[in-house]
């Protein structure tokens, strides 16, 4: 149970693959157009349940219960190699010789 | 309100909403068959620049450091013919406030808005306009809705633009996240609908004007610092506001001929609009996929008429390579001690090889930088790409296959733009505006001539061509 009020994000179907638009391409028409958001629920709720938020903006959105506490999770990747080459590369033909 | 929210009943409104969410009247603007006033409209509705140096120096933006690339100018020069290689130098945008030149366009957008009694701004984005938006709105105590394209149908989410929807949600904006598909504009418009929010698009009047004030503090800082006009100023091209606008910023400083280059990341043979080619790509701006289309049909934009119209101005339009922008990202990092995003430094890596062209005398200016971090860096980027399975190799960068490859080039001398055909570009401009129509009156000619930047003879064979008669 997550209780009213916890700041989650939720998902929606906005367009199932029958609704999308004429001019697309195949892999794209045959998958639904989504939508993700977030916000504070207004009920106590389940997860992965039909729930409503209330967004930063004010704004009551409807959608699937998907996480709470919603975390940032960009990083920097595994680490290429390939970008110690280009540090070499790039002194050894300013500077000369290995460096 | 109990509106017909359909797709259909949406676009239907388009003109409506949009009319009520940017408070212009496009139709004033209207000319002949085809034409408007752009001019005028530029004029009417937007802000002089010393208005907009004013607004903008009050709220964090501007008057960013134009610093030279001394030990990229040498590195340069070290495979330049003998007697070449213009001095690079850059301005480093992403002092900004959010951190890129974004920031100048937010500025006037988000004062407008605040001016005309809005509540709350909305932008429909998934680069750097996003944070730039969400940062003014702060600024002025409005509300802000960033609505995105983020992921593909797997729930995989481009790492730059998750990286930007956290900066937007940093500045307090909320975030409105897509799977891939132009029905995002469907999303959009019923936001703005129901929130009664302003437009704050890239295209406005006040989104473009904000740019000018990059343009005349290019010039000045070039003439402070070397005593000279800049040759060249490379502008990374995508919805091309940012050309359009400092290439008018330019024109209202100096009468001096600066040349004004577009470059976009070539990503030819990927589709915007597929769920497969989406995160087959290491660049979600700056790229020809961007490029092409909005300089042949700039009013393919969320307005009626943009105002970011790149081949009024611009003089030489090339492309580069993803490994070559990722090449030069890590060079500025590690000779230049500047570490910033790869798609602000698409213009870095054309101004490298474009440089070899010009004397030694001559200065080249890289018109922005763009700020980095997790998800938006190269080293992300590259990660990222091999993951997908994409080739990460040293070579040729014109070997390239993009969604297939990232060929780093093996040697600095491997660095170099190609150029795109303007001419075919305005033949595709002109048959875009004219569409269906088969005649149109000599104020379209005129309005022709300006929008390709070409000659009476240039813009009628063309409408010869398409079997288009004009009136004298």
């Amino acid at each position: 149970m997550v209780s009213e009020h916890t700041w989650v994000r939720i998902h929606q179907i906005l367009l199932k693959p029958e609704q999308r638009a004429e001019n697309l391409p195949e892999e794209t028409k045959k998958v639904p157009l989504e939508l993700w958001d977030k916000g504070f629920l207004t009920t106590d709720a389940e997860m992965g349940t039909e729930v409503e938020v209330i967004t930063v903006t004010g704004r009551k959105v409807q959608g699937t219960l998907l996480e709470v506490n919603p975390c940032f999770d960009p990083g920097f990747g595994d680490f290429v190699p390939e970008i110690l080459t280009i540090d070499r590369l790039v002194k050894d033909t300013l500077f000369g010789g290995r460096s | 309100m109990n509106r017909d929210s359909s797709v259909q009943a949406m676009l239907a409104r388009k003109n409506e909403i949009m009319k009520s969410a940017v408070g212009i009247d496009y139709d004033r603007y209207e000319t002949g068959k085809i034409g408007f006033d752009y001019e005028r409209l530029m004029k009417e509705t937007g802000y002089d620049l010393s208005s907009i140096r004013q607004i903008q120096q009050e709220h964090g933006v501007g008057k960013t450091p134009l610093k030279e690339l001394h030990n990229i100018t040498n590195l340069m020069r070290k495979v330049a013919a003998p007697g070449k290689g213009a001095r690079i130098f850059i301005k480093d945008e992403a002092l900004n406030d959010s951190g890129s030149f974004k920031a100048r366009r937010a500025s006037i957008a988000c004062y407008q808005a605040k001016k005309l009694g809005f509540t709350g701004v909305i932008a429909a984005t998934s680069g750097n306009y996003g944070a730039a938006v969400a940062s003014q709105a702060a600024k002025y105590g409005l509300k802000c809705i960033v609505v995105q394209e983020c992921y593909d149908s797997l729930g995989i989410g481009q790492p730059e633009i998750i990286e930007k929807a956290r900066a937007c949600e940093a500045y307090g904006a909320e975030v409105v996240q897509l799977s891939v598909g132009p029905e995002l504009f469907y999303t959009f418009l019923s936001l703005l609908e129901t929130t009664g929010y302003f437009n704050a698009s890239l295209y406005t009047p006040f989104g473009v004007s904000g740019i000018e004030s990059l343009g005349a503090e290019i010039v000045e800082d070039c003439l402070a610092m070397t005593g000279k006009f800049p040759s060249k100023i490379v502008c990374t091209n995508a919805g091309g506001g940012n050309l359009t606008g400092t290439a008018r910023g330019v024109l209202k400083t100096t009468k001096a001929k600066i040349e004004i280059v577009g470059a976009s990341v070539n990503l030819k043979g990927l589709h915007m609009a597929s769920d497969h080619d989406f995160n087959r790509k290491s660049f979600t701006t700056g790229h020809t996929g961007f490029g092409m289309p909005y300089m042949t049909n700039p009013d393919r934009s969320d307005v009626p008429r943009s105002a970011a119209r790149p081949l009024r101005y611009i003089d030489r339009y090339v492309t580069v390579n993803q490994g070559e922008v990722f090449f030069i990202t890590e060079t500025l990092s590690v000779l230049e001690g500047i570490e910033r995003g790869p798609a602000g430094n698409v213009s870095l890596a054309a101004a490298f090889s474009l440089a070899q062209e010009m004397n030694q005398d001559e200065i080249i200016v890289v018109q922005e930088t763009e700020y980095t971090g997790a998800g938006k860096h190269h080293f992300a980027q590259l990660s990222f790409a091999r993951k997908r399975g994409i080739e990460i190799r040293f070579g040729d960068p014109k070997e390239e296959v993009p969604g297939q490859s990232i060929i780093l080039p093996d040697g600095v001398d491997r660095i170099k733009t190609v150029d795109l055909d303007l001419d075919k570009i305005r033949k595709s401009l002109i048959k875009n505006q004219v569409k269906e129509i088969k005649k149109i009156v000599a104020s379209d000619v005129l309005y022709l001539m300006d929008e390709t930047n070409a000659s009476k003879t240039f813009v009628c064979e063309t409408l010869k061509e398409l079997n288009v008669e004009w009136g004298e």
